[in-house]
């Protein structure tokens, strides 16, 4: 087995981590500080990341977005990661799901949003239907050429900046063999649509600054051109994409816990008591051994899941034992960190409690530990079960 | 116009160098290496040129080690248009370095040489100047201000109290200093527009330059710890622990 970088991936890294350093990390306790992203701050992302082709990297090189493989990309989220969700998403990586967008539609969406014309933004998540995906229960309904969408989305994340939703609704029911279940469609809704509206949610203790929203469709009528993909098919296009997103979020774990633990090493090395620095303590650098051995650990199952994707081989499970991994590792190396810096870890203005906040949702979001598990534990079990 | 940069792989300025337990040189295992932060001024200011139109062609050049390529990598990711690697395996004295890049300015003829003042690994500050002296090409060194006008090359020096205007007849050979500019970093097309971009290979041989170390490292070692300082309670024991202790009054 070969684990060499190439040189490519060497100065794309380097160019990525220039960036973060440059570009976003200034911002970082303006933006946890206020809960907002100014315009300006936004503004000038945005065109410095189009201007170094840092703009949607992960969207296929036909279509103007930078080609990158996935496992280039996984380097790239962990640098990207360094920053927190607020900051970093401004350096758009458009969902894959837009590919499934045709004729016209490629038009409109797709190619906006990669040359960062427009943005968008994907809502599947209900307060009734959270880690249960298949309990949506928002409708669109035929009618004539048009759908008539009804229902609430929430923790629709930064759909206050976004142009568009891609929504999921149920358009019908199928029989299967285990019983009638939900046929799901996916449709493209603009902003300014009658009966959609957008109002953001209480701020979140992790990652200030990137908003959670809350969508209303009120017979919002949409063109059945808006379907994107196929009718009741849904999940179809959805899944594959959320398998990777899965990755994603793996991967910004990585580079968010690499930060945490230099600076702890950094606080370790320097902070005398007794006579001697901390790290000097058994106590004190154990914990290093064990943070560094467990960041290494998830970045091997994330590279490996994202090398099998680069192959077309990566399941399921491959993606869910990534993040549940280094999600659980970053939230190990924050609070070990925490404690490395005893009582300066838990004032508000210091860095590492600002990481230790935003470690907590990694163990939540695109997914929760939990059904990371059941994913993983069913593959494992379902050829021995009787 | 055509204009040469040397471009030297070095430690990483951010890494923290650690001398080998044999004190035979510094541990370069998994260590990472970084173009010379000097020489990358020296490539962002070619790239410049080109950009104002005064330079037509940027060759970058690297001595040393197979390694050396990503170097060039990131110095053609940067903007230069092709790269010439001398490969040589073993330590490369500024002499052997001069020498080397003079042979490979006689082939390529450039006019104008762009060259870190000095490289942060041996901080040795004398391979512009000694290639300057084996061309007989006229030499400005620690440059932080650079024009080219026609057959001239205006440039501004930083020496001791300020700034030191001079003007060169091209070719000539300048070694550039921290603040001519703030050098870019490679943008992503960039970075895949480099993958085509050829890198020749040479060997010192076929240069015709012997690169042989003419000088024995005896021993390197880590500079003393600073030893903590002691407060007095008056002048007068200051006094005579600066003319006892420390001797220097």
């Amino acid at each position: 087995m070969d684990f060499t970088l190439t040189t490519e991936h060497n100065l794309i890294v380097d160019t990525v981590r220039k960036f973060v350093d440059v570009e976003l990390l200034p911002h970082e306790d303006e933006v946890d500080r206020t809960g907002e992203v100014s315009e300006a701050i936004k503004a000038r992302v945005r065109e410095r990341a189009l201007a170094e082709g840092l703009y949607a990297m992960n969207m296929p090189a036909e279509v103007g977005g930078g080609g990158l493989d996935n496992v280039t990309m996984m380097l790239v989220e962990k640098e990207l990661g360094r920053a927190g969700y607020a900051l970093h998403y401004l350096v758009a990586r458009p969902s894959m799901i837009l590919m499934a967008c045709q004729g016209e539609q490629r038009e409109r969406y797709l190619l906006p949003t990669v040359k960062g014309d427009r943005v968008d933004c994907f809502a599947i998540t209900e307060p009734g239907a959270g880690s249960d995906a298949f309990g949506i229960t928002s409708r669109a309904v035929a009618d004539g050429e048009d759908f008539v969408i009804n229902g609430t989305k929430h923790f629709i994340s930064h759909a206050d900046l976004a142009d568009f939703v891609i929504v999921f609704a149920v358009t019908g029911m199928a029989e299967t063999p285990k019983g009638p279940r939900k046929q799901v469609t996916s449709f493209l809704v603009d902003k300014g649509t009658p009966g959609f509206s957008c109002t953001r949610q209480p701020d979140a203790i992790s990652h200030r600054g990137f908003h959670q929203c809350t969508l209303t469709f009120e017979d919002c009528r949409v063109h059945k051109r808006q379907i994107l993909g196929a009718l009741h098919k849904g999940f179809d296009v959805a899944n594959e994409w959320l398998y990777a997103q899965r990755l994603v979020l793996a991967a910004n774990c990585l580079g968010r816990a690499e930060r945490i633990l230099k600076l702890a090493a950094e606080w370790a090395g320097g902070r005398k008591q007794f006579g001697q620095t901390i790290s000097k303590f058994q106590g004190v650098s154990f914990k290093f051994a064990d943070m560094a051995t467990e960041l290494a650990a998830a970045e091997l199952l994330t590279l490996r899941a994202a090398w099998k994707a680069d192959q077309g081989t990566m399941t399921a499970e491959d993606a869910a034992m990534a993040k549940l991994k280094a999600s659980e590792m970053l939230a190990m190396v924050a609070d070990e960190g925490v404690q490395v810096f005893g009582g300066m870890g838990v004032m508000g203005d210091m860095a590492i409690a600002r990481l230790w906040r935003d470690a907590r949702v990694e163990r939540i979001w695109d997914g929760t530990s939990e059904i990371q598990r059941h994913i993983i534990s069913r593959a494992v079990l379902r050829p021995f079960e009787t | 116009m055509k204009v040469l940069v040397a471009c030297k792989r070095v430690i990483d300025y951010n890494v923290k160098v650690r001398v080998k337990a044999d004190q035979s040189g510094v541990d370069l295992q998994n260590v990472k290496m970084s173009m010379n932060p000097f020489d990358e001024i020296a490539v962002e200011q070619a790239i410049r040129l080109k950009e104002a139109g005064t330079a037509t062609e940027i060759v970058a050049v690297s001595l040393g080690a197979e390694a050396c390529q990503e170097t060039l990598r990131t110095a053609l990711a940067m903007g230069a248009d092709r790269a010439i690697h001398v490969h040589h395996d073993g330590g490369l004295e500024p002499l052997a370095v001069a020498k080397l890049l003079k042979a490979v300015i006689g082939a390529e003829q450039p006019s104008l040489v762009l060259l870190g003042k000095q490289a942060i690994d041996d901080d040795c500050n004398q391979t512009g100047q000694m290639l300057a002296g084996l061309l007989g090409w006229p030499q400005g060194t620690f440059v932080s201000r650079l024009k080219v006008e026609g057959a001239k090359v205006a440039a501004g020096r930083e020496v001791d109290g300020g700034i030191e205007n001079v003007e060169l007849k091209l070719p000539a050979v300048m070694t550039v200093d921290l603040r001519l500019n703030e050098p870019r970093y490679a943008s992503l097309p960039n970075i895949m527009k480099a993958r085509k971009k050829p890198i020749d290979k040479k060997t010192p041989a076929e240069l015709g330059v012997d690169p042989a170390p003419r000088l024995r490292t005896v021993k390197v070692a880590e500079p003393p710890k600073r030893q903590a300082g002691v407060k007095v309670d008056s002048v007068a024991t200051l006094v005579t622990k600066l003319k006892e202790e420390a001797g220097v009054i």
